[in-house]
């Protein structure tokens, strides 16, 4: 059945016998500061891994420089901790050489936004077989609390003791500006809301970028606070799903306006036929794009989580494959002794 | 370059004249009204407009020549400008062949014959030329204005200014116009054959095969049959110009080499270095992987490999210098032997990534085709100063074998070692040619596949550890490298990374003792790589001065060495082909020398590392003009030097 479920592993060798979140743990110990928001996201991705159903040895974790960036040391797989902003490309690299491999990006806000920004753009127009996890605290955790390219601006920090002044990237209205195949959102503490979205990456063939709110409680804690409590959280998440309507609460409900932006409405029975349908599928790009600008920047309201984007483009590493296929047809394997020779030569006797 | 033969540069002044006479002509019939002259070799230089397809000429030249059986050696010379405004200086583009009978070592120092195509192309080369130079010049394009683009006031082909060379004037627009009236060609596009009626008329002059330049420019134009058409027309109307006109009075040959028994071929030394990886993959059974972000003057490594996909070779064009390596060594973690190519600001960039590499200790080839820097510096002329940087440019200590060609076909060898040192020791190699060695050519006699050094790989499969569990920095207690489990490989699953590593399991650890050890281990490893000797050349044995070079400067010293020999001096001269580690003997050598002379293309950086390791008074002696050393000019110097002992000696 996986064969079906993961069409994006279908050249990954599979597991003989079922898997456990166990067999995924390694002997090295978490070093995360206790409280660390990435714990449940490591936990989460332990367990999530079995039901892939491939062979452990198979996957590889690629990670940069960060907190987040110590995840491969915790998962009993192929890994490795590499320099800041890098990883995309070297996981591309492995990905485009390997197609029998299912290759993971672990990274976060400063590395693959600020440092790495060019390369995460870059892995995601040209789609190549990763799924990359942007662990977003919207803080620099690693150099102990300067602000980060996602953070709210004016955000008082040690290096902005007056705040901050540049303006936040919207990770997810960078990515599907980048030409981002798959796009999706969920929160650290969310298990079951976490192992869906990576589910859908899982499945998806090409780039998948999963933004994954988490709390750095050191630093920044409680930066998602609203969509977290019971509370608040009702009023502030809109959980989306493929096909149905886009609901905020019992109450709202998200619409195309004349201008073809979306806003939030009070649902009547007069509107109600009218509520905006999700389709993450949809070619178009721009309601997805609107939907990544639909909270409140500030109080972030309105966010939405779940897969906001998954559309199939051809995959750069299948695109590879087949060119090198496609050369060794028509020309037949490479001769090298051919190659060596050329077309012009003389002899010496 | 390969012939024992010695008579060399040396044999001659600059005039490339050294043993002129008459020869029967050919059996054709056809030349029996012209006397031929026979010449030992000839040094030719076309200039002209980056527009006027100097490069094409010099490379057709080149292919007739080396089809010939001619020995040759090529210097191209252009601006980094894609088209640089017309009629500039600036904008002159040249192509230098040094061609003769003999085996020869450097494209010469001193052009006999000048094609100019423009007054501009004529006023940057006239320095270059010695007395009773032959000058071609295009006379169409020297108007007034022309002129006075370069600051000509008078026309010097009036003035009597170049009463000193043997001038030849010729309407080379004209004559191609009037060649192609009936062709049905615009007259913009049928003044651009004017480049292969210039190359029909050299191809008369020295007696250079036809056939090739035909055949290719059917080839080229196969899409424009009327263009290709029209080319070789112009090439026709030029050596047919050279028959019939009275202005050339003599048509001279050139003998084939007497190259050591081979097949060879004309090989410029990126063609060499690509296919040298293109073999290395295939003697190690491993995929080639290319990571590379374009840059002058390696590009054109990226263009031939991007050709080759049929041997599984698989190249990635970048998004930046940081991401081609990046890639190259995410795919030599997956198994690849990953390469990526660059010049100096690449490396400048690259050099975090090879840090992970050297913590890694995985195999990866980084290719430096040097350039003139520092920053951009001289993208289209050569330079030799990234050693240091190749060296010691990496925070923390982090030590990176380096092996350099000497010549362009020695680029094949260079990356087939590069390979070797890479796989066997699991670390990154750097490989450094340079624009000199890149675009520059020479006959390369062609090795049959199985001469070439076995690469094999063996993958870790099983556990290393008695109990059963693997260790990714448990090492080969001889070359010291650790083993090599790529994914996919059950029960090896490691995390790799650039924290440091605990001896042994390679898990993260802050010990200060381990640091220490695993700093020195990785420098031990580079210490004790295998490299062969370095070989001097000191035939009499009793020479007292020796002259060291490295890389691309192989020619010119060698000339220069065999022209002070010609004239009775003693010189011994070495070559270092792996400057990381050095020679075993090399400290041995030195201190057998009263004086050590250091030829380089920078300002004394081999120098520098010699004296500091070997502490031996090593003389510099530096230019960095862009362009590669005059073998009379390196005479000079080590006369200077054997003069000075002398000197010292009677004191």
């Amino acid at each position: 059945m996986t064969e079906d479920r993961f069409p994006s592993l279908r050249l990954v060798p599979k597991s003989d016998e079922p898997q456990t979140a166990k067999d995924f743990k390694t002997d090295q110990e978490v070093r995360w500061c206790p409280g660390c928001g990435d714990y449940a996201i490591l936990a989460a991705v332990q367990s999530f891994m079995p039901e892939l159903g491939i062979r452990r040895e198979n996957t590889v974790f690629v990670s940069g420089i960060g907190c987040s960036s110590r995840f491969p040391y915790y998962m009993n797989t192929y890994g490795m901790h590499s320099i800041h902003g890098r990883a995309p490309a070297i996981a591309t690299g492995l990905a485009a050489s390997r197609p029998d491999l299912s290759v993971w990006v672990v990274t976060g806000d400063g590395d693959a936004l600020s440092i790495g920004g060019n390369h995460l753009i870059h892995a995601l127009r040209r789609n190549v077989n990763l799924k990359i996890l942007l662990f977003n605290n919207r803080i620099y955790g690693l150099t102990k609390g300067q602000y980060s390219p996602t953070s709210e601006l004016g955000k008082i920090t040690k290096s902005t003791p007056m705040g901050s002044l540049d303006a936040p990237f919207n990770p997810l209205s960078l990515a599907i500006g980048a030409e981002a195949t798959f796009v999706a959102r969920t929160i650290d503490s969310d298990r079951q809301h976490l192992t869906s979205v990576l589910r859908a990456a899982a499945e998806h063939e090409g780039t998948a970028l999963v933004e994954i709110y988490q709390n750095c409680n050191i630093f920044n804690d409680g930066a998602f606070e609203v969509l977290k409590e019971p509370g608040t959280r009702d009023e502030a998440l809109i959980r989306l799903e493929h096909g149905r309507p886009i609901r905020l609460g019992a109450e709202q409900g998200v619409f195309r306006g004349p201008d073809g932006g979306l806003h939030l409405e009070a649902v009547t029975e007069a509107n109600q036929d009218r509520i905006l349908v999700h389709d993450a599928g949809a070619a178009n790009p721009a309601t997805a794009f609107a939907l990544t600008r639909l909270a409140d920047a500030d109080t972030l309201h309105h966010t939405p989580i779940g897969v906001l984007r998954d559309v199939r483009r051809p995959v750069y590493d299948t695109l590879m494959a087949e060119q090198l296929d496609r050369a060794a047809a028509d020309r037949g394997e490479g001769d090298l002794a051919a190659l060596l020779t050329g077309s012009d030569t003389w002899t010496v006797a | 370059m390969t012939s024992q033969v010695d008579q060399s540069e040396a044999v001659d002044g600059s005039d490339g004249e050294g043993r002129s006479g008459p020869v029967p002509p050919p059996g054709t019939g056809t030349r029996a009204a012209k006397p031929i002259r026979r010449l030992d070799r000839v040094i030719i230089r076309f200039a002209g407009d980056s527009g006027d397809g100097m490069q094409l000429t010099g490379d057709r030249f080149t292919s007739e020549t080396a089809a010939f059986g001619n020995d040759l050696s090529t210097l191209p010379n252009f601006p980094a400008e894609i088209r640089a405004p017309a009629g500039t200086l600036p904008g002159v583009s040249s192509f230098q062949l040094h061609f003769a009978d003999h085996d020869i070592l450097t494209p010469g120092d001193a052009p006999n014959v000048l094609v100019a195509m423009n007054p501009a192309a004529l006023k940057a080369n006239l320095a270059d030329l010695p007395r009773g130079a032959e000058i071609i010049v295009n006379t169409d394009e020297f108007t007034k204005r022309a002129l006075a683009k370069v600051g000509w006031s008078a026309d010097p082909l009036a003035d009597g200014s170049l009463e000193a060379y043997h001038l030849h004037k010729v309407p080379l627009t004209t004559l191609t116009l009037q060649a192609l009236k009936d062709s049905g060609l615009a007259r913009k596009d049928a003044e651009r054959a004017k480049n292969m009626f210039a190359l029909g008329l050299l191809s008369w002059m020295y007696h250079r095969p036809t056939h090739g330049t035909e055949r290719f420019l059917r080839s080229k134009f196969a899409k424009k049959p009327d263009i290709a058409e029209a080319n070789i027309a112009a090439f026709r109307a030029g050596w047919n110009f050279g028959e019939t006109t009275e202005d050339f009075a003599v048509s001279y040959e050139i003998a084939p080499a007497t190259l050591p028994p081979g097949t060879y071929r004309n090989i410029s030394g990126n063609l060499a270095l690509s296919y040298g990886l293109i073999a290395a993959a295939k003697r190690s059974g491993l995929p080639l992987f290319l990571g590379s972000y374009p840059i002058t003057p390696a590009s054109d490594i990226l263009h031939e490999l991007s050709r080759h996909k049929n041997f599984g070779v698989r190249t990635f064009q970048a998004e930046d210098e940081i991401a081609g390596i990046g890639a190259a060594l995410g795919a030599a973690f997956g198994g690849a032997l990953g390469v990526t190519t660059t010049s100096g600001p690449g490396v400048a960039l690259k050099s975090e990534t090879i840090g992970l590499a050297v913590s890694l200790e995985l195999p990866l080839l980084v290719v430096d085709i040097q350039r003139g820097g520092p920053s951009t510096g001289l993208p289209t002329k050569t330079e030799q100063a990234d050693l240091l940087q190749a060296m010691f440019g990496r925070n923390g200590e982090a030590p990176v074998p380096i092996v350099a060609p000497a010549t362009p076909a020695e680029c094949f060898t260079a990356a087939l070692e590069a390979a070797r040192i890479a796989l066997t020791y699991r670390t990154p190699v750097f490989l450094l040619s340079d624009g000199y060695l890149a675009n520059g050519s020479e006959p390369w006699k062609i090795p049959g596949v199985d001469e070439l050094p076995d690469l094999t790989v063996e993958f870790t499969t099983e556990p290393n550890r008695p109990d059963g569990s693997f260790w990714p920095y448990l090492r080969d207690p001889q070359t010291l490298a650790r083993p090599w489990a790529v994914p996919g490989t059950p029960g090896l699953e490691h995390r790799i990374g650039g924290i440091e590593k605990q001896d042994g399991t390679g898990n993260i650890s802050y010990d200060p003792a381990n640091h220490d050890f695993m700093v020195r281990t990785r420098q031990a490893k580079v210490d004790g790589i295998a490299v062969p000797d370095v070989v001097v050349d000191d035939p009499g044995g009793t020479a007292r001065v020796l002259v060291l070079g490295w890389g691309s400067t192989y020619g010119p010293i060698t000339a220069a060495v065999r022209r002070v020999r010609a004239d009775g001096g003693e010189v011994a001269q070495a070559h270092l082909r792996n400057l990381n580690p050095f020679p075993a003997n090399l400290g041995a050598v030195l201190a057998g020398y009263d004086k050590v002379i250091v030829p380089e293309m920078n300002l004394g950086q081999l120098a520098l590392l010699l004296r500091a390791k070997y502490l031996v008074d090593a003389q510099s002696y530096n230019q960095v003009r862009g362009l590669p050393f005059k073998a009379a000019q390196l005479a000079d110097v080590l006369w200077a030097a054997i003069g000075n002992l002398d000197e010292e000696g009677r004191r």
